[in-house]
């Protein structure tokens, strides 16, 4: 079960994709899309692991020459979940003024444009 | 379509990427054997030439250090994007009668929450700075600590204090302070230019493994980082809170 | 694989599915949090605890504080 992870990771992907495409409120549409992102940070963490090492945090317990995991992977990791963070919170501040403007959030309504 | 037709379109959509990701991953090599060389350089580079313990706050802010100056733009423009458009929808009167919501409000909340979130304020505060500061040699950094900095400013504020601060300067203390933090990390991007040649160069003494005042830049862009992300944050919460949070009454 | 890591996979596994399919925003924010702090388990399990540390701090505090109160303004 060497591949496990990237299962897992495409698992979330397709079940968010999912949920965003069968919602009924825009919000949900923003949780299922965290729930999709989050396949990625699996997935990469999944690439750099390896078996036996220790984190890559040198102290007093992990000399710098021991075995650790790979940095630049949990690095680029780090960066996708600050950059979830402020997508959610621009879109969410897009469905409360589109929920002002339209009275509605639900997404089936809200498909056509009025002039 | 009617929503049952796209719902049945979705699946048999997402079944045939369900397979294909399969298929693309049982080829692979099995989690926990890295197949590059590169991959175990990065880390010893970091601890002798940088004395960064922390090796990914190193990668972060050091070797791919404008991937992280992108990041940080992009909370400002995210925290931008939040102030314009939740501004816009703002009613002066509502901002009147929040105003005076809140004082009511204040003896509305139970002794408990009260009493536990000044008790919690405090450590969070010191916590949060603990993090930020630590961040070349522990676990955590400029953007964990600034997180846990904004979470302990709304605690005060669910706590019942309301926070309002009367400044003779019309401009609020959050958004200066974020663009004070997306201005820093910028100007010492800039200064590895000035001071040694190549854009975000690592231009302070490194120090030793391990001290608090190691591994030149990287400290240095953890608490700027810090400062920006709180400040990002508490923005952005008090537009959504609609509340004069550090703003003119 | 160490049997953390399994029961941390499985855990994210679940998780992610009932995040997924609730269908009500406010329950779906505390179902996320709680997805959150799973996945930060996963990420401790296959030593990363600086991005479990940003998971916490982001999926537990942030995101579900911005869902609930965006629908609170609607």
């Amino acid at each position: 079960m060497g591949v496990a992870p990237y299962i897992v990771a495409g698992w979330l992907l397709v079940v968010g994709l999912y949920g965003a495409i069968t919602s009924r409120h825009l919000v949900c549409m923003v949780l299922c899309l965290a729930v999709a992102q989050a396949s990625t940070y699996v997935l990469l963490l999944a690439v750099g692991y390896k078996t036996g090492a220790a984190a890559p945090i040198y102290s007093t317990t992990v000399m710098p020459g021991a075995p650790v995991v790979d940095p630049v992977v949990q690095a680029l990791a780090l960066t996708d979940v600050v950059v979830e963070a402020t997508v959610s919170a621009v879109l969410l501040a897009l469905i409360v003024r589109a929920g002002q403007r339209f009275r509605t959030t639900d997404p089936d309504e809200l498909g056509e444009l009025h002039g | 379509m009617s929503r049952a037709v796209r719902a049945g379109v979705a699946v048999a959509a997402l079944a045939v990427l369900g397979a294909l990701i399969v298929w693309a991953v049982s080829d692979l090599r099995g989690v926990g054997h890295p197949p590059g060389v590169n991959s175990a350089r990065v880390a010893p580079i970091l601890a002798h030439e940088r004395q960064a313990a922390n090796a990914v706050n190193g990668v972060t802010f050091d070797m791919r250090g404008s991937d992280t100056l992108g990041e940080e733009m992009i909370l400002f423009a995210a925290a931008l994007g939040v102030s314009v458009l939740l501004r816009a929808a703002r009613d002066p009167r509502e901002v009147q009668v929040a105003a005076e919501d809140d004082v009511n409000r204040r003896g509305a909340i139970s002794g408990a929450l009260r009493a536990s979130a000044a008790t919690l304020v405090g450590p969070m505060i010191v916590f949060g700075l603990y993090v930020v500061t630590h961040g070349q040699l522990t676990p955590g950094g400029g953007f964990q600590g600034g997180v846990i900095l904004a979470a302990a400013l709304l605690l005060t504020y669910a706590g019942g204090q309301v926070l309002a601060v009367q400044r003779t300067d019309p401009v609020a203390l959050v958004e200066v302070s974020e663009a004070v933090g997306a201005l820093a990390f910028a100007l010492v991007a800039l200064g590895g230019v000035v001071f040694a040649g190549v854009l975000m160069a690592n231009f302070l003494p490194f120090g030793e493994i391990g001290a608090l005042l190691s591994s030149g830049t990287i400290a240095l862009l953890s608490v700027v980082t810090g400062v920006e992300v709180t400040a990002a944050l508490a923005l952005i919460l008090t537009e959504f809170l609609d509340q004069t949070l550090l703003r003119d009454a | 694989m160490t049997a953390v890591q399994a029961c941390a996979l499985v855990a994210v596994l679940v998780c992610g599915t009932a995040t997924a399919l609730v269908r009500e925003p406010v329950r779906q924010a505390l179902t996320g949090g709680v997805f959150g702090v799973a996945l930060a388990l996963l990420f401790f399990a296959y030593q990363a605890p600086d991005v479990a540390l940003s998971q916490v701090v982001v999926a537990s505090v942030a995101v579900p504080l911005m869902v609930l109160l965006a629908v609170a303004k609607l």
